[in-house]
């Protein structure tokens, strides 16, 4: 089948390429563009490793073909860092131990990103309800829980400075 | 119709390791030109830290910053033989390896130093910041980096260590079938408080409070973490995960994430875990191993404690919903625990 061109953008970059018409942004973002840090844990949509950020919004890219993302803003965990700082919530992440295998840790910090910008202030339970679909087979979730909460008190702190 | 509690306990002894063919495994440990320590090994991190652990056996052992150690788990066509990352045994077994292997190449490493500041390899120590100095005089010293390139270019010497770790063997005495499988136990406590609906069979966690003996503690947050995690680990294998629901019968087993059941983040209980340390005699610096009895102690305590709340003794898992209610119903109701 013929390719079909596709142009979007990642991580504030332009990217042009040609996929197969149907091809999954999971995999045009790893094998194409070499973004390996988005995990594919089960292609079907009920893990949720291969979370991403399409204008702003949460995503599974296992079940978004890549053409439907022409034109669009895409954000993956290569670019949640900014200038090379860690966001607080990867800070959080490592200083709390809430990584074990880390095959989760992707789309978790995805996830918390999408909350913490539309809600700074989250409660407990709106936390476990950002993750709910994402599946960890590690930690036991507490200390992801209590890393988003951290990280979510530390970019109030940021934001008043 | 009626959410009724229980509590219910546990109390583990934990083999560290295997009996079997003396459960070996080997590290090789040198020094590059510029005195990073690479460690060569078989063994597999995945996930439960023992990267982390091992830099800090080999610091420790040679006297270096971890940051002076690098942790190679190659592969195993071309590493030391490791039995593999399996049965708690990754921080005693590969750790005994790495000080055997670290000590030795500490040996070479201390006569260059000696050959280098005029003095006996036995007066000096290392600082533990990248610098070797003569006992009581700390002016007079060298760095593990001028030491390394002395080694290579002026001594030819390699820096190198070679360690294993083999366990003694037991064999069973025919007559009684007594034997020692393991040399090592590690022991856990764990309290389980459960509230189970009459009405559906289904079991809550609301807590689990656990103790555990590790021996020592390399790295408390570490512990911790495999606390918390075994602890969500025995919830699910106790409440949730199998592939067989009817065995030996296939049929019903799950085939992707949305049937294979597992707790989410919102069905966590209030967790409680203390570490307690008594230094095994021959662990690695104490330590014994600490990762699976961590995910084991959970489940006898939950099942204790459904029996406690309403009588039933389930002794295949998982303990669904359904099996807790065909067991009240043989019960007629009781809902007690017969004495
Ligand atoms: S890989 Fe997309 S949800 Fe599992
Ligand atoms: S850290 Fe292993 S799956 Fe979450």
């Amino acid at each position: 089948m013929a390719r079909v061109p596709v142009v979007f953008t990642v991580n504030g970059t332009e990217a042009a390429e040609f996929v197969e018409p149907g091809a999954m942004l999971s995999d045009v973002l790893r094998d194409k563009l070499d973004l390996t840090g988005t995990r594919v844990g089960c292609s079907q949509g009920t893990c949720g490793a291969c979370t991403v950020m399409i204008d702003g919004e949460l995503i599974l890219s296992c079940l978004t073909p890549a053409q439907r993302v022409n034109g669009k803003s895409v954000v993956t965990i290569e670019g949640v860092a900014t200038n090379g700082e860690l966001d607080p919530i990867q800070q959080a992440f490592a200083t709390g131990f809430a990584t074990q295998c880390g095959f989760c840790t992707s789309g978790m910090i995805v996830a918390a990103k999408a909350l913490l910008d539309a809600n700074p202030d989250p409660s407990r339970d709106e936390v476990v309800d950002a993750i709910s679909g994402n599946i960890c087979r590690c930690t036991g979730y507490e200390p992801i829980i209590n890393a988003i909460l951290s990280a979510a008190a530390e970019r109030r702190v940021a934001k008043s400075a | 119709m009626a959410r009724k509690r229980g509590r219910g306990l546990s109390a583990v002894n934990y083999p560290t390791g295997m009996n079997l063919g003396g459960d070996p495994s080997q590290a090789l440990v040198h020094a590059t030109t510029t005195g990073t320590f690479v460690v060569t090994l078989s063994s597999v991190d995945l996930g439960q830290g023992l990267k982390t652990v091992m830099t800090q056996i080999c610091a420790e052992t040679i006297g270096v910053p971890p940051d002076m150690v690098l942790i190679d788990t190659a592969d195993t066509d071309t590493g030391p033989h490791c039995m593999g990352t399996f049965a708690s045994r990754g921080t005693h077994r590969i750790g005994n390896a790495i000080v055997m292997a670290a000590n030795e190449a500490r040996a070479v490493l201390m006569e260059v130093a000696a050959d280098e500041l005029e003095v006996n390899a036995t007066d000096l120590e290392a600082d533990g910041k990248g610098a070797i100095h003569v006992k009581g005089a700390p002016t007079k010293s060298i760095s593990v980096i001028e030491t390394a390139l002395a080694a290579h270019f002026k001594h030819g010497k390699t820096i190198s260590g070679r360690g294993m770790f083999m366990a003694e063997r037991s064999f069973p005495e025919p007559e009684t079938g007594k034997m020692r499988p393991a040399t090592c136990y590690a022991h856990a406590c764990t309290i389980a408080e459960v509230e189970v609906d009459t009405e559906t069979g289904e079991v809550e966690v609301l807590s689990l409070k656990s103790a555990y003996e590790v021996g020592r503690a390399l790295n408390p947050k570490m512990v911790e973490q495999q606390i918390i995690g075994g602890a969500w680990m025995g919830i699910s294998h106790a409440l949730y995960e199998t592939t067989e629901p009817y065995y030996p019968d296939r049929a019903h087993g799950p085939v992707d994430f949305n049937e294979y059941l597992m707790p989410g983040p919102g069905d966590l209980p209030e967790f409680g875990g203390v570490i307690l340390e008594r230094p095994a005699s021959d662990g690695p610096y104490g330590a014994k191993g600490v990762g699976e009895m961590t995910a084991n102690s959970p489940i006898p305590a939950i099942a204790n404690a459904i029996f406690d709340a309403v009588g039933v003794r389930v002794d295949s898992l998982p303990i669904t919903p359904e099996k807790v209610l065909r067991g009240i119903l043989a019960n007629e109701g009781a809902l007690e625990p017969a004495e």
